[in-house]
C-alpha cells in the first residue's frame, strides 16, 4: 500500500516529518519499507502563463513561446512539445532551475531563437511515464487555468509529498485504504480522526426505476448494491485527485473512472462504473459464469470463463467478472451520461479464483482476496455518488438498488487485565488500558478488570484475547516491555547421543581433509535414485512433487551421489580438479505408488574425491586418490565409532560404478553402504575426471549398539613376531586369508597386519604374493618358541587346505 | 733427566697443536706415549738414579704424560665437533620453503551458524529436536493455526506431493510434533534447525531450499519480556556484546502476539550504512507468544500454559555475519568458497 503523506493529513494532523511518521507506523507494527519523497531533486520550476506561442522560423517542429512568469517582463522559451498553445498555465523550469537528475536548466539557443528555460512535461518532473495521464503522456503538462503565476508549481502538483510504502502483513489487511491507515495513525499519534463527511444530494428519481438486482449466487456474493448516477458530463479530474491517484500509482483516466479508484484508496471498497446505457438491459444478474461463456473484458482481451467464477450479467450475458474486470461493451466512454455504479461484497475465494485463472491482479481484485469491510460498502458507494455530482456534474438518484444483506454484526472479544500484564511480562495499568482502546477506537465495557471489546468490522483479525493483547501491547510500546530471564527451572540441556555422533562423525570428515557441501533435495527423477547398494533400495518408487518449478528440480533423492557429483562437475568446469567433499543429508524412499503415509526419510553420509589426494609440489610428491584412501577414510571412521571390528567390506557390482573397483560396506551381516570408483562410462556422461565415492546409512551406523570401552592391561610379556608369506590365486580377496589367518592362529595370534602384495613377472601367471606381519602374545607369560612355530604352522597348514596357498620362497 | 722430558712434553705439547686431523694425532700418541715412544725411554734410564730421585723424576714423567693425554685428547674432541659442524653445514636447508601441506577440511557455513546457534542454546538449557522434512498438511500448516484457505498459506507457496503431503515450507512443524509429544505437561524448551522447502525460483536472494532454525519454550507463566531476555542473550552472544535488540509488532499465524527482532547494526553500531540499508538496525528474526490454538491443538491448556516461539533462516545470518552476496553459493559448493570458512 502506497500512502501519500499529504492525504494522510486530511484525516490526521501530522507533526512531524514523514520520516519520524515512518519510524513510529513500523514501531506500532505495519512496517513502512520505503519512504519516497516524489520531489526528485526539483527547485526553481513555478507556474507560467503563455502568453504568445509561433512556429520556430528555422525548424519544424519547436515554437517560440513568451512565457509570463509572474516577473517584470515575459521571457522568450523554445518549446518542442506538439500540445504548447498560447493561453496554457504550465510548469515552468527557470534559468538556474534543477530537474530530476540533477539536469541544470541554462540559457541557450536553439537554432538562432534564444530560449530562457524550459517548459516540463509530468516526466521531465519525475513522474513515472506510465502514471501520466495519456492526453499529457507525449506533451507538456497543462495545469488549471486558475493556477497562480510565478507560484511554486511542485505543490500544484503534489511534487512536495512523501509517499510511504507499507508492508501490510495479511492480517492488517484494514491498512490497504487511507482511512485504515488513519485510523491507525491516529491511535499511535493520539490524535484525533476525520472522517470524510459525504452528503448526496439526490434528484426525484428513484435508482430501482432504473435497475433490479438479482443474486443468484449468495455464498460468493453476499451484498449487492447498484446506484445510478445521472446527466455526467466525463472530463479530466480535479487536479487534486489525479495527484493522489499518482502518488498511490494509478495513473489517472477520466473524472468517473477516477473517482471509483479514488474510493477504492480512500475505503479500501472496490466500484465499478457501468455506462447504463450501454448495459444491454434494465437488470444485474449475479451468478457463476457457465463452462466456456466468453466475454471481452476492459482491456479488449476475449476472456475464457468456467463455472469456477463469478461474473455480473445483464441478464444474459457477462458484462463484468466480479471484483476482477469490467466488459468492454459497458466500459464508461466520453459520451457516457448515465452511470450505474456497483458497490458490491464478494467472497475473496470467489475472486482470487478468476483472479489467478484469467491471470488479471489488480487493486480491486487483492482487496476483496485479503478481504474487505463490509460494513463500508453502503458509505464507499455514497461517497464515490458525492464525488459524482461534485466533479462530473452527476445527479444522483434515490436510494441503492440491492440484494443481500449489507451489515454484518460486530465481533466481541474479551481480555482481562492479568492476562494482558503475564502475557507481555507488564504491569499496565487498568487507566492505560481503557486509553489505548479508545484511542484505537474500540468500543468497549469494563467489568472488573475484565475488557469486553465491540470489535470494529474494519478489524476482522481481532477474535481472542491475545490478539487484544497485541492490540494493547503495540500501541503501549514493545520499547517499554522489560527484559526478563526464564523461570523455568534450571534443567539442563544438551545434544542426544544421536546428534552428539553425528557432530563427530562431521569432525572427523573434516579432519581427513574433507570438505562439507549442502546440496539440494530436489533433482530429476534419472538422478533421484542413479546410485543403489541394496536391494530394498531398488524396490522403492519415486516421490515426485505435483508442480514441480522444472524438471531439474521435481523428484526427491533416495541418493546423494549424483548431486555430489554435481559439485565436482561445477569444480572441475572452474579448473578445480583436486575435490575432496562429503554431505550429510535426508534422502526418502516411498513404499507405496501414491503416497498415503509420509515416506521413509533416513540419514545418509556420502562423499565424493577425484584428483590428487597428497601434494607436496616442490618435492615432486602427488599420490593420486585412489579407492584405498578413501576406504581408509572410511576404515578410521569405523574405528572412530567402534565399530570396525564389525564391519567389512565385499566386492560388488553396482550401478554406475566400476565392477571391479567397488564394494558394499557391511556391518556385520547387513548392508550398509557402498564405496567404489565410478564407471567410466558414467564418469564421461557426467564430464568428470576418475572419481570416486561412497555412500553410507547413517542412521544405520550410529544407531548401532557400542561396547562401551574398556582399558586393556599393558603387555607386561614380550610378544614375537613372525612373517608370512604366501603364493595364492591372483583374485583369492586378501581379507578372506586374513580371516583364515585368524581362526587358525588362534588365541595366541593377537594382530596381523598385510605388509606386502606382489604380482608381477616374477610369479607364476594367475598367482599373488601376500605376505602378513604377524604377533604372537600371552598376557600372563612369556612365550616359547616351540608354542609359537606350532601356531605359524597351523596357520600355513589352513591357508594351505584352504586355498592351496604356497609358501613364498 | 728432568730437562730431556721437559724437552719432550713442549716437543708433544707444540705437535699436538699443530696437528690438523686425527690421523696426525694417533701418530704423535703412539710415538709419544707408545712402548718405544722418548718417554718410555727415559723412564727406562730411571734405574741409573738415586732412590731420592726416582719418586720425584717418576712423578714428573707421570705429570708429562697426564699433560699430554689430555692435550691429546682435547684436540681431539676438538677436531671432532668441526668435523660436525662441516657436516652440519652441509645439511642445512631452506627453512622459508613452504611446510608439507596437511589435509584439513571445514564445515559448511550453514553447518557452522547452525551449530554456534544450537550451542547457544544448548547452554541455556534447551535441547535439539528435529522432524521429517516431507510432512503432512496437519503439522506443516493445521496444527499451527493456518487452515486450508487461510491467505498467510499464500505466503509460503509450497511443494506438495499429494493433497496432504508436503515438502515442510518452515522447521514449525517439529514444534507442532514435539508438544504433542509432551502430553500437555510443560517445560517444553528445543531448537530446531533443518531444511525446508517453497517454490521460489532461485536467485541472489531466493532459493527454493533453504535453512531454518527455530525455537520454542512452553511453560507456565512465560512472558514475551522473557522472549526479550533470551533473544537479547542470543544476540548479544552471536553478534557482540554490544548489540542492542529492538522488537517491533509483526503477524505470524502461530503466534500471538507477534514481533520481529531487530539487531543494531554490527557494521556501523547503529550510525547508517549500507548493510542496515541506512535504518541502524538489520532485521534477524520473527517471534512471538505461542498462539492459543496452536498449543490447544497440541494438547496444551492454553489458560494455564503460555509460550514463545522464534524462527531464522541460517543464510541470512551467515550472509550477514560473512558478507556473502548471493545466497545461491552455499549450494552450488564451490571449493574457493567452502575454503573459506576454515575459522567459522
Amino acid at each position: 500500500m502506497l500512502v501519500s503523506y499529504n492525504w494522510l493529513k486530511d484525516y490526521v494532523n501530522l507533526d512531524l516529518s514523514a520520516a519520524e511518521l515512518a519510524d513510529k507506523i513500523t514501531k506500532s507494527g505495519i512496517e513502512v519499507e520505503i519512504v519516497e519523497s516524489l520531489n526528485k531533486g526539483i527547485t526553481g520550476v513555478v507556474v507560467g502563463h503563455v502568453l504568445e506561442c509561433v512556429q520556430h522560423p528555422n525548424a519544424d517542429k519547436l515554437r517560440v513561446c513568451k512565457v509570463d512568469l509572474g516577473e517584470e517582463a515575459p521571457v522568450q522559451i523554445v518549446c518542442g512539445a506538439p500540445n504548447v498553445a498560447a493561453g496554457q498555465k504550465v510548469p515552468v523550469a527557470k534559468v538556474g532551475a534543477v530537474l530530476p537528475g540533477n539536469f541544470k536548466i541554462k540559457k541557450a539557443k536553439l537554432r538562432g531563437e534564444a530560449s530562457n528555460g524550459m517548459i516540463c512535461s509530468l516526466t521531465e518532473l519525475g513522474v513515472e511515464g506510465k502514471l501520466v495521464p495519456k492526453e499529457y503522456s507525449s506533451g507538456i503538462f497543462v495545469m488549471p487555468s486558475d493556477a497562480e503565476i510565478g507560484s511554486d508549481a511542485l505543490s500544484y502538483l503534489n511534487l512536495d509529498d512523501y509517499v510511504l510504502e507499507l508492508g501490510l502483513t495479511p492480517n492488517r489487511a484494514d491498512c490497504l485504504n487511507m482511512l485504515g491507515v488513519a485510523y491507525e495513525v491516529a491511535a499511535i499519534l493520539n490524535e484525533e480522526l476525520r472522517l470524510p463527511e459525504v452528503q448526496v444530494q439526490t434528484s426525484g428519481e428513484k435508482a430501482s426505476d432504473y435497475v433490479s438486482v438479482t443474486v443468484d449466487a449468495k455464498e460468493d456474493n453476499p451484498y449487492y448494491g447498484a446506484m445510478i448516477i445521472k446527466n455526467i458530463t466525463i472530463a479530466p479530474s480535479p487536479l487534486w485527485m489525479q495527484n493522489r491517484l499518482v502518488a498511490a500509482g494509478i495513473r489517472p483516466i477520466n473524472n468517473v473512472v477516477d473517482i471509483t479508484n479514488y474510493v477504492l484508496l480512500e475505503y479500501g471498497q472496490p466500484l465499478h462504473a457501468f455506462d447504463y446505457d450501454r448495459l444491454g438491459s434494465k437488470e444485474i444478474l449475479v451468478r457463476r459464469a457457465k463452462a466456456g461463456e466468453e466475454m471481452v473484458t476492459l482491456d479488449d482481451a476475449k476472456r475464457k470463463l468456467g463455472a469456477n467464477h463469478l461474473v455480473i450479467t445483464n441478464g444474459k450475458e457477462p458484462v463484468a467478472v466480479a471484483g476482477v474486470m469490467g466488459g468492454a461493451t459497458s466500459e464508461v466512454q466520453d459520451d457516457t451520461t448515465t452511470v450505474l455504479l456497483e458497490a458490491a461484497y464478494f467472497e475473496g475465494i470467489r475472486v482470487r479464483s478468476a483472479s489467478k485463472d484469467l491471470g488479471l491482479r489488480s487493486e480491486a481484485s487483492s482487496r476483496y482476496e485479503k478481504g474487505i469491510d463490509r460494513n463500508r460498502v453502503y458509505d464507499a458507494a455514497y461517497r464515490a455518488a458525492s464525488l459524482m455530482a461534485q466533479y462530473a456534474g452527476g445527479e444522483v438518484a434515490q436510494g441503492i438498488v440491492e440484494a443481500g444483506e449489507r451489515l454484518v454484526p460486530e465481533g466481541k472479544a474479551e481480555v482481562t487485565q492479568t492476562r494482558i500484564n503475564t502475557l507481555l511480562g507488564t504491569e499496565i495499568e487498568g487507566e492505560q488500558i481503557s486509553d489505548i482502546l479508545k484511542r484505537l477506537r474500540f468500543e468497549f465495557d469494563v467489568h472488573g478488570e475484565n475488557y469486553i471489546v465491540t470489535v470494529p468490522s474494519r478489524r476482522p483479525d481481532i477474535t481472542i484475547d491475545a490478539d487484544l493483547v497485541e492490540e494493547v501491547g503495540r500501541i503501549y510500546g514493545y520499547d517499554r516491555i522489560p527484559t526478563t530471564y526464564l523461570l523455568t527451572e534450571g534443567r539442563p540441556g544438551g545434544l542426544s547421543p544421536y546428534q552428539a555422533a553425528r557432530r563427530k562423525v562431521m569432525r572427523y570428515m573434516e579432519g581427513t581433509g574433507l570438505y562439507q557441501a549442502v546440496t539440494y533435495a530436489l533433482t530429476t527423477p534419472e538422478k533421484s535414485n542413479a546410485f543403489t547398494f541394496s536391494q530394498e533400495q531398488e524396490n522403492v518408487h519415486s516421490i515426485k512433487v505435483s508442480h514441480p518449478m522444472s524438471e531439474e528440480r521435481s523428484t526427491l533423492r533416495s541418493t546423494l551421489v549424483p548431486q555430489l557429483l554435481e559439485v565436482l562437475k561445477h569444480n572441475h568446469h572452474r579448473s578445480i580438479d583436486d575435490v575432496g567433499i562429503f554431505e550429510i543429508s535426508s534422502v526418502f524412499f516411498a513404499h507405496e505408488q501414491s503416497l498415503s503415509v509420509l515416506p521413509e526419510e533416513k540419514t545418509y553420509l556420502s562423499g565424493a574425491l577425484t584428483g590428487l589426494w597428497s601434494i607436496h609440489p616442490w618435492q615432486g610428491e602427488k599420490k593420486k586418490i585412489d579407492f584405498f584412501v578413501v576406504k581408509g577414510i572410511l576404515e578410521g571412521l569405523f574405528e572412530e565409532l567402534g565399530l570396525h571390528s564389525r564391519i567389512s567390506f565385499e566386492s560388488e557390482s553396482l550401478p554406475g560404478m566400476h565392477p571391479g573397483r567397488t564394494a558394499v560396506v557391511k556391518l556385520d551381516s547387513i548392508v550398509v553402504g557402498f564405496i567404489g570408483q565410478i564407471h567410466p562410462g558414467t564418469q564421461k556422461e557426467w564430464d568428470l575426471n576418475e572419481s570416486y565415492v561412497f555412500e553410507l546409512d547413517l542412521d544405520q551406523l550410529l544407531g548401532a549398539s557400542v561396547e562401551p570401552t574398556v582399558y586393556q592391561t599393558l603387555p607386561r610379556f614380550p610378544s614375537i613376531t613372525r612373517d608370512i608369506a604366501v603364493v595364492v590365486d591372483q583374485n583369492l580377496p586378501a581379507g578372506d586369508l586374513n580371516t583364515v589367518i585368524h581362526e587358525a592362529g588362534g588365541e595366541l595370534l593377537k594382530e596381523s597386519s598385510l605388509f606386502d602384495l606382489y604380482e608381477g613377472e616374477r610369479m607364476e601367471e594367475g598367482k599373488k604374493s601376500l605376505a602378513f606381519s604377524l604377533k604372537y602374545y600371552d598376557p600372563e607369560r612369556t612365550l616359547t618358541d616351540e608354542e609359537v612355530t606350532k601356531a605359524h604352522e597351523n596357520i600355513l597348514r589352513s591357508l594351505e587346505e584352504r586355498f592351496g596357498a604356497s609358501l613364498r620362497k | 733427566m728432568q730437562d730431556r722430558l721437559q724437552a719432550l712434553k713442549e716437543e708433544a705439547l707444540l705437535k699436538i697443536q699443530q696437528a690438523s686431523d686425527l690421523k696426525e694425532l694417533q701418530d704423535i700418541k703412539v710415538s709419544y706415549l707408545g712402548k718405544r715412544g722418548p718417554i718410555t725411554e727415559v723412564l727406562k734410564g730411571m734405574g741409573k738414579l738415586s732412590p731420592e730421585e726416582r719418586p720425584v723424576v717418576g712423578a714428573y714423567a707421570n705429570e708429562i704424560r697426564d699433560a699430554i693425554t689430555s692435550a691429546l685428547e682435547s684436540k681431539i674432541s676438538e677436531l671432532e665437533q668441526a668435523v660436525i659442524e662441516e657436516k652440519l653445514k652441509k645439511e642445512s636447508i631452506d627453512v622459508t620453503l613452504p611446510g608439507r601441506p596437511v589435509r584439513k577440511g571445514n564445515a559448511h557455513p550453514l553447518t557452522a551458524v547452525i551449530e554456534e546457534i544450537e550451542d547457544l542454546f544448548l547452554t541455556m538449557g534447551f535441547t535439539v529436536a528435529e522432524g521429517p522434512e516431507v510432512e503432512t498438511d496437519y503439522y506443516n500448516f493445521e496444527a499451527l493455526n493456518l487452515p486450508k484457505g487461510h491467505p498467510a498459506r499464500d505466503m509460503q507457496d509450497s511443494f506438495f506431493i499429494t493433497e496432504d503431503i508436503l515438502l515442510r515450507t518452515q522447521t514449525s512443524p517439529v514444534q507442532a510434533r514435539t508438544m504433542e509429544k509432551h502430553h500437555g505437561r510443560g517445560p517444553v524448551k528445543i531448537v530446531s534447525p533443518g531444511k525446508v522447502y517453497r517454490r521460489d525460483d532461485d536467485d541472489a536472494t531466493h532459493s527454493h531450499q533453504f535453512m531454518q532454525i527455530e525455537g520454542l519454550v512452553v511453560d507456565e507463566n512465560v512472558r514475551l519480556s522473557d522472549l526479550k531476555g533470551v533473544l537479547e542473550t542470543f544476540a548479544k552472544k552471536m553478534f557482540g556484546e554490544e548489540r542492542k535488540i529492538r522488537l517491533r509488532p509483526s503477524f505470524f499465524p502461530f503466534t500471538e502476539p507477534s514481533v520481529e527482532m531487530d539487531i543494531s547494526c554490527f557494521k556501523c553500531g547503529g550510525k547508517g550504512c549500507s548493510i542496515c540499508k541506512h535504518t541502524g538496525w538489520i532485521e534477524i528474526l520473527g517471534a512471538g507468544m505461542v498462539h492459543p490454538n496452536v498449543l490447544e491443538m497440541a494438547g496444551f491448556d492454553s489458560k494455564k500454559y503460555t509460550g514463545f516461539a522464534f524462527g531464522m533462516g541460517p543464510e541470512r545470518i551467515a550472509m550477514l555475519k560473512y558478507g556473502i552476496d548471493d545466497i545461491r553459493h552455499f549450494y552450488t559448493n564451490d571449493l574457493r568458497f567452502l575454503k573459506q570458512f576454515k575459522k567459522a
